[in-house]
């Protein structure tokens, strides 16, 4: 009874620093978009899968029933997933369980988050995902691990800072093209070396913002989605994989966990040369070096050649293999789960050729998000075709 | 579809919104207290601190010495076998000179930077490491691979934390050779 599953809708809101809306009144917002994107009303959805992040930013206890109205969920099959920053390509995997084992014909996937609610800065709900007992107490702060990741990824390849920075002027560049963008700059890499210090190797120009926003797809099954839509963006890989939460215990110089996700969706696929066969890809980028750990992730190139390719220009979107062509979450912004939500949504109108301004060239018909989170060690990839 | 062609939602506020009271809000802090059971590995781990001791646990089949310990090896997915001490010394596997605050406030101009470094410990099976901070140390010197020392509380002052460790120093050179060097960035 298994089907394939195509998107056939989408849905997104702008990202901000601080909405004036509620968590659930975003959630509707991008929610109401995609089902309208497609001529569906909720009573063609079969089941709901709502992604979002740690409730500790919205001090809501339980945010997946809190969010379940915004998200179409009442009286229906509504499941929320969470696997921290990853949980935005997570949750449209679980759609696509849901439609791909044939229970339903269409899944509504939404990802909302509300980071502003949180003070004095969502940093600080961040404590809490540290081991309570060998790690709270050295009062750690979550740009600590992020920071020894860069650093560690530089000394490994024997990379500068000068290296790795060109992806925020690439990535908030591109976002100067996409309505919902919060960040959206045209800077040089100067700009980024000298912006604050937060910790070194970071700067805060390579770090993208907290956001508040929301995003939803439409999936349909095979026969459904041929009769909502004449341009059905197909899932035909899925990936997730989770390494060891010893995070201090692990080569952070390569997320292998990356590469298991990545394999996986790519063997569902048949993705046998990665890097001709992905022709874009919206790789997670929180911060800026995590966008080219993640390229070598992902096979789309050799340990420690990423930032050669963003150097040769190969990954602006003109370039012949586009990274983050939205803008990413430095440029569009960071809403935790909507951010990979927003990557799908960007590959999904990029293989249709109705991305607008960010419309990379050639007519691609094959392409990936990736999403990464939790401690570090969540790996989420789905692969495209049109 | 585009984007383009549709009103987004989502609204941006701005603090002078808030500050005027175009928005109302409600500002609640929970009062919520923990007290985290140590566990049985951790448990030990936090006693062996006590006495100044930095102690692993061993899998006698894959043969990994972990820190911290545990009592079931996730790979061989078995109970593991024995306790083993390290020594208090290990390597600087990658380090950060972080200016901000858990709660993302910043440190004042002038002020010691904090120190957070991965330190894979001596004694344990390689890549074994631990969260830490370092300390007595010239930032700018700090280098990856560097030898470090855990610099203890005195005994009457230890708890059973973490924090028994006050921070890791270098064993040699890179000491700081002045305290009325600022620690600036790079």
């Amino acid at each position: 009874m298994s089907q394939k599953v195509a998107i056939v809708g989408a849905g997104i809101t702008k990202f901000v620093r601080r909405a004036q809306e509620t968590g659930k009144e975003l959630a509707w917002q991008a929610s109401k978009m995609a089902l309208d994107s497609c001529g569906l009303s909720l009573k063609d959805i079969d089941s709901v899968s709502l992604g979002t992040a740690p409730d500790a930013f919205d001090g809501v206890h339980m945010k997946g029933e809190y969010l379940s109205d915004g998200s179409g969920g009442w009286r229906k099959p509504y499941m929320r997933q969470f696997v921290g920053g990853g949980t935005g390509v997570f949750a449209p995997i679980h759609g696509w369980m849901h439609v791909a084992s044939g229970m339903f014909d269409t899944c509504l996937v939404v990802c909302s988050e509300k980071m502003s609610t949180c003070y004095p800065h969502p940093q600080g709900a961040f404590l809490t995902i540290f081991d309570h007992t060998t790690e709270q107490a050295l009062d750690p702060t979550l740009i600590w691990i992020f920071a020894l990741e860069y650093n560690r990824y530089m000394e490994t390849y024997g990379l500068t800072k000068r290296d790795i920075a060109p992806v925020s002027v690439k990535n908030k560049k591109n976002a100067m093209d996409h309505p919902s963008a919060q960040l959206p700059m045209d800077i040089t890499v100067d700009d980024v070396l000298n912006s604050e210090l937060l910790a070194w190797p970071v700067n805060r120009l390579d770090i993208s913002p907290a956001s508040d926003g929301a995003a939803a797809i439409v999936l349909a099954g095979e026969h459904a989605a041929k009769r909502i839509t004449d341009k059905p963006v197909w899932i035909d890989g899925v990936g997730w994989n989770l390494d060891t939460a010893y995070w201090a215990t692990r080569d952070l110089s390569y997320p292998r966990y990356v590469e298991k996700a990545a394999r996986m969706a790519y063997d569902m696929a048949g993705i046998k040369e990665p890097r001709r066969e992905i022709e874009i890809a919206e790789p997670y980028d929180p911060f800026t070096y995590k966008e080219l750990h993640h390229m070598e992730g992902l096979l789309l190139a050799d340990r420690g050649e990423a930032p050669q390719l963003l150097a040769d220009g190969v990954t602006q979107r003109d370039g012949d293999r586009p990274m983050c062509p939205s803008g990413g979450a430095l440029g569009v912004g960071n809403p935790i789960s909507a951010t990979g939500l927003m990557k799908v949504i960007e590959i999904f109108l990029q293989l249709r050729g109705e991305a607008e301004k960010r419309q990379v060239p050639g007519n691609p018909t094959c392409g990936l998000a990736q999403a990464w989170g939790d401690l570090m060690q969540v790996g989420t990839v789905v692969v495209m075709r049109r | 579809m585009e984007l383009g062609k549709f009103k987004l939602g989502g609204t941006q506020l701005k603090q002078s919104d808030i500050d005027r009271g175009k928005v109302l809000t409600l500002a609640q802090t929970p009062d919520l207290e923990y007290a985290w059971d140590d566990g049985v590995a951790i448990g030990r781990y936090l006693e062996e601190l006590k006495n100044g001791k930095i102690i692993a646990r061993k899998c006698n089949k894959c043969g990994r010495i972990m820190i911290p310990p545990r009592m079931f090896c996730e790979l061989c997915w078995r109970a593991t076998d024995e306790w083993v001490y390290c020594k208090d010394t290990g390597t600087v596997n990658t380090y950060s000179l972080c200016h901000v605050n858990w709660d993302a406030s910043r440190i004042p101009e002038g002020e010691p930077l904090h120190l957070p470094a991965l330190i894979h410990i001596d004694g344990a099976s390689p890549g074994m490491g631990i969260l830490h901070v370092l300390g007595e140390v010239d930032p700018d010197r700090i280098k990856i691979g560097m030898k470090v020392k855990a610099v203890w509380k005195k005994p009457g002052e230890r708890e059973g934390s973490i924090t028994d460790i006050m921070h890791f120093k270098p064993l040699r050179a890179a000491r700081k050779k002045s305290k009325k060097k600022k620690s600036g960035g790079r």
